[in-house]
C-alpha cells in the first residue's frame, strides 16, 4: 500500500503565477512516493465565462492559460511520472485534453493519457425551468432570467474514479477545489467512502493547497508586523500526506515565502464559516480539534481533523445575465482637492437623477473613503484628511442596460471641461456582468451523469 | 497575569492578525493572536456584537463568532456585507479582501502591553499609528 503521497499546489486562481510549478516539479521529482501536481484555476464566474466562449467556438471554453501553466513543466512531468489534476478544463475539458497532447507533440513528447470528468454541467441533463426555479441558498432570484451556466460541485470520489482509469492527467470542470487533492488521496490510499475522519483530513489538506501561495506566506505579509522573506520568489505549497490522514505542509527549498503556524492558521480559516462543519460533497469536516506542530523549518504538521457523514444534497452555482457595470474615475490633487472631488461626484449624481436614473450610484473618493467605508463619507475614520491630498473620485453602478452604464461614464468624462478646477486622469469601463446564485440538488439527480472519458496515448 | 501589566490604547493590529475570505454575500474574517497569551483577552473583549458595529455601515446584518482555542484564533462570519457578493458588488474590492483591516485597525481598545509581540513597532515609543 502507498505510504506517503506528495501533492503540490501549482496555482490558486485563474491568473496565478505561470512559473510557480517549476520549483514544485523539481521538488516532487526528488520525493519518494506517489507524486501529484494540481492547478486550481476556476472561480465561480470563470466557468460561466468559459461557457460563453464555448458557445462562440466549440473548441474553446477551457483555461486560456493552459499553455502558460503547462509548457514550462510538461517535459519534467512526463520524465518523472508526476500526475496532474486540474480544473483547467472549465466548460470544455475534452478540448483542453486535446490541447495538452498537441502541446506534448510540439515539445517532442509522447502523448499523455488523460481522463476527462463530466457531469458537473447541469445544462446537459436538467431543464432550464428546474434550474431557475430551484430554491436558492444565497444570491439572486433567478426565475425569468437568461441562464448562462449551471454547474454542480462534484467531489473527490469522482476525481478518484477518473484516476482509476490508469491515466497521467485528470481534467475536470466544476468540482470543489479541495477535491483536486482528496481525489488523489482516495485513489492512492483506498480510504473507505465512510472513513469520515480521513476524508475530512484529505479535504482540509486540499483546502490548504487550493489557493497556492496563500498558505506559504502570500496574502500574509504586513511589513514590520508580519514579514515574509523573498515574496517575489514565493514557493508554492507541497503536502506530504500519510495514510492516517495526518499531513505536513511545506514548500520547495530555495524558494521565498514561509510556512508557519500563522500562515497555515490564516489559510485554514480562509473562506470557512462554521469550523465544526465545513461541507463538501464527500464529507463534513470539523477543524475545531485541529492542531499544528512545527516539524522543522517551513514544515507544519497538521493533525486532529474529524469528519461526519457527507451531505445528501450537492451545491450548484447557476449564472444568469447580470447586466452591465460602469466604473469611472477622475483625480483631484493639491489644495482643497477633497472638496473639488466631492463637488465633481455631486454634479454627476445630480445630472444622472435629472436624466431619469433612479437607481443607486456608488461614490468612492479614493484616498478619503473607499473600500473600507462602502463609499460612505460618514463612516470614514479619517476626520482630518490632508487639505492638499491626492484624491480620486470613483463612481459605479450596475444596470440591466448598457446605455445607462455608459451614460454614467460619459457624465464623469464631461467634467474635464465642465466640472470643478483641475480634474485629470479620467478612466472608465463598462463590463458585462454575470449574476449567480447557489442552489441545492439531491445527489440522486447528479450521480447517474458523472462520466469519465479517456483521451488515449 | 495581565492585571499588573502596563495598559495602552491600541488597535487589535498590535496583538493579532487575520484574513478575509468571501462566499456569496458573506465575508469571514479570521483573527489570530500573535501570542497565545492574548487569546483570553480577545475572547473576552472582541464580541460578535462589537464586530457587527464595525461593519454595519457596509450593510452587515449579523455576525457569528467561532472560537478556535487550539489555534489561538477566532472566525467572524459577517452576513450581507459584500454589496451582493463578488458578481454583484459595485465596490472596487468586490471580494472584500481588504475587510480584515477594519477589524484589525478600527477595533481600538486598552490592552496589556505584555500581549504585544516583542518585535512589534507598537512597542517603539516613536511609532505613530494614528492618522495625521
Amino acid at each position: 500500500m502507498t505510504e506517503r503521497v506528495f501533492i503540490a499546489g501549482g496555482a490558486g486562481f485563474s491568473g496565478d503565477r505561470f512559473d510557480a510549478a517549476v520549483p514544485l516539479v523539481a521538488h516532487l521529482a526528488s520525493c519518494d512516493g506517489a507524486r501529484y501536481l494540481i492547478f486550481e484555476v476556476l472561480a465561480e464566474r470563470t466557468i460561466a465565462l468559459a461557457q460563453i466562449s464555448k458557445t462562440v467556438d466549440p473548441d474553446l471554453g477551457y483555461s486560456p492559460y493552459l499553455e502558460a501553466y503547462l509548457r514550462p513543466v510538461l517535459e519534467q512531468i512526463k520524465m518523472h511520472h508526476i500526475k496532474v489534476v486540474s480544473n483547467m478544463g472549465a466548460a470544455n475539458p475534452l478540448a483542453a485534453a486535446k490541447h495538452i497532447n498537441k502541446l506534448a507533440g510540439e515539445l517532442g513528447l509522447p502523448p499523455f493519457r488523460i481522463a476527462v470528468l463530466s457531469g458537473d454541467d447541469l445544462s446537459n441533463y436538467l431543464d432550464e425551468q428546474t434550474l431557475l426555479e430551484a430554491p436558492t441558498m444565497e444570491g439572486n432570484q433567478l426565475s425569468g432570467r437568461d441562464l448562462k451556466a449551471a454547474n454542480v460541485y462534484l467531489g473527490g470520489d469522482a476525481v478518484a474514479n477518473a484516476l482509476a482509469m490508469d491515466v497521467d492527467i485528470v481534467l475536470v470542470g466544476r468540482t470543489t477545489d479541495s477535491a483536486l487533492v482528496l481525489g488523489p488521496l482516495l485513489h492512492e490510499f483506498g480510504w473507505a467512502n465512510d472513513d469520515w475522519d480521513k476524508l475530512a483530513a484529505g479535504t482540509i489538506c486540499g483546502h490548504l493547497l487550493e489557493c497556492g501561495a496563500q498558505v506559504t506566506g502570500a496574502y500574509f505579509a504586513d511589513p514590520g508586523f508580519k514579514d515574509v522573506p523573498a515574496l517575489a520568489e514565493v514557493g508554492f505549497p507541497v503536502a506530504e500526506v500519510y495514510e492516517s490522514g495526518n499531513f505536513i505542509i511545506t514548500k520547495p527549498e530555495q524558494t521565498g515565502g514561509c510556512v508557519t503556524s500563522a500562515t497555515v492558521t490564516e489559510q485554514l480559516l480562509y473562506e470557512m464559516h462554521d469550523p465544526t462543519c465545513y461541507i463538501v460533497p464527500d464529507v463534513c469536516a470539523d477543524v475545531s480539534g485541529l492542531y499544528l506542530t512545527e516539524d522543522g523549518i517551513d514544515r507544519i504538521l497538521v493533525q486532529g481533523i474529524k469528519g461526519s457523514p457527507r451531505p445528501e444534497q450537492l451545491k450548484a452555482t447557476v449564472c444568469v445575465d447580470g447586466g452591465f457595470m460602469a466604473e469611472a474615475e477622475l483625480s483631484y490633487a493639491g489644495m482643497n482637492s477633497l472638496a473639488r472631488a466631492k463637488l465633481a461626484a455631486d454634479i454627476v449624481l445630480e445630472r444622472m437623477q435629472k436624466s431619469g436614473f433612479n437607481g443607486e450610484i456608488r461614490r468612492d473618493i479614493i484616498g478619503a473613503f473607499s473600500v473600507l467605508d462602502g463609499g460612505d463619507a460618514s463612516a470614514s475614520q479619517a476626520n482630518n484628511l490632508p487639505f492638499d491630498g491626492d484624491y480620486r473620485v470613483r463612481l459605479s453602478l450596475i444596470s440591466a442596460d448598457h446605455k445607462t452604464a455608459q451614460t454614467l461614464c460619459d457624465e464623469l468624462q464631461h467634467l474635464y471641461c465642465s466640472g470643478p478646477a483641475a480634474g485629470g486622469g479620467y478612466r472608465s469601463s463598462v463590463t458585462p456582468q454575470m449574476a449567480s446564485a447557489s442552489i441545492l440538488l439531491n445527489r440522486t439527480l447528479i450521480e447517474p451523469h458523472i462520466a469519465v472519458e479517456v483521451v488515449d496515448r | 497575569m495581565t492585571s499588573c501589566s502596563e495598559m495602552r490604547r491600541l488597535p487589535l493590529h498590535a496583538i493579532a492578525h487575520g484574513r478575509a475570505g468571501d462566499k456569496g454575500n458573506v465575508s469571514n474574517v479570521s483573527l489570530v493572536a500573535y501570542r497565545p497569551e492574548a487569546y483570553k483577552f480577545l475572547a473576552t473583549n472582541v464580541t460578535a456584537d462589537k464586530v457587527h458595529k464595525l461593519y454595519a455601515h457596509l450593510g452587515a446584518s449579523g455576525v457569528t463568532r467561532y472560537d478556535l482555542p487550539l489555534l489561538s484564533a477566532f472566525n467572524f462570519v459577517i452576513d450581507d456585507v459584500l454589496d451582493g457578493g463578488v458578481n454583484a458588488s459595485r465596490s472596487i474590492d468586490r471580494h472584500g479582501k481588504t475587510l480584515s483591516y477594519i477589524l484589525l485597525g478600527r477595533f481600538i481598545i486598552d490592552m496589556p502591553i505584555d500581549l504585544i509581540p516583542d518585535s512589534s513597532p507598537y512597542l517603539d515609543p516613536d511609532f505613530r499609528w494614528q492618522k495625521y
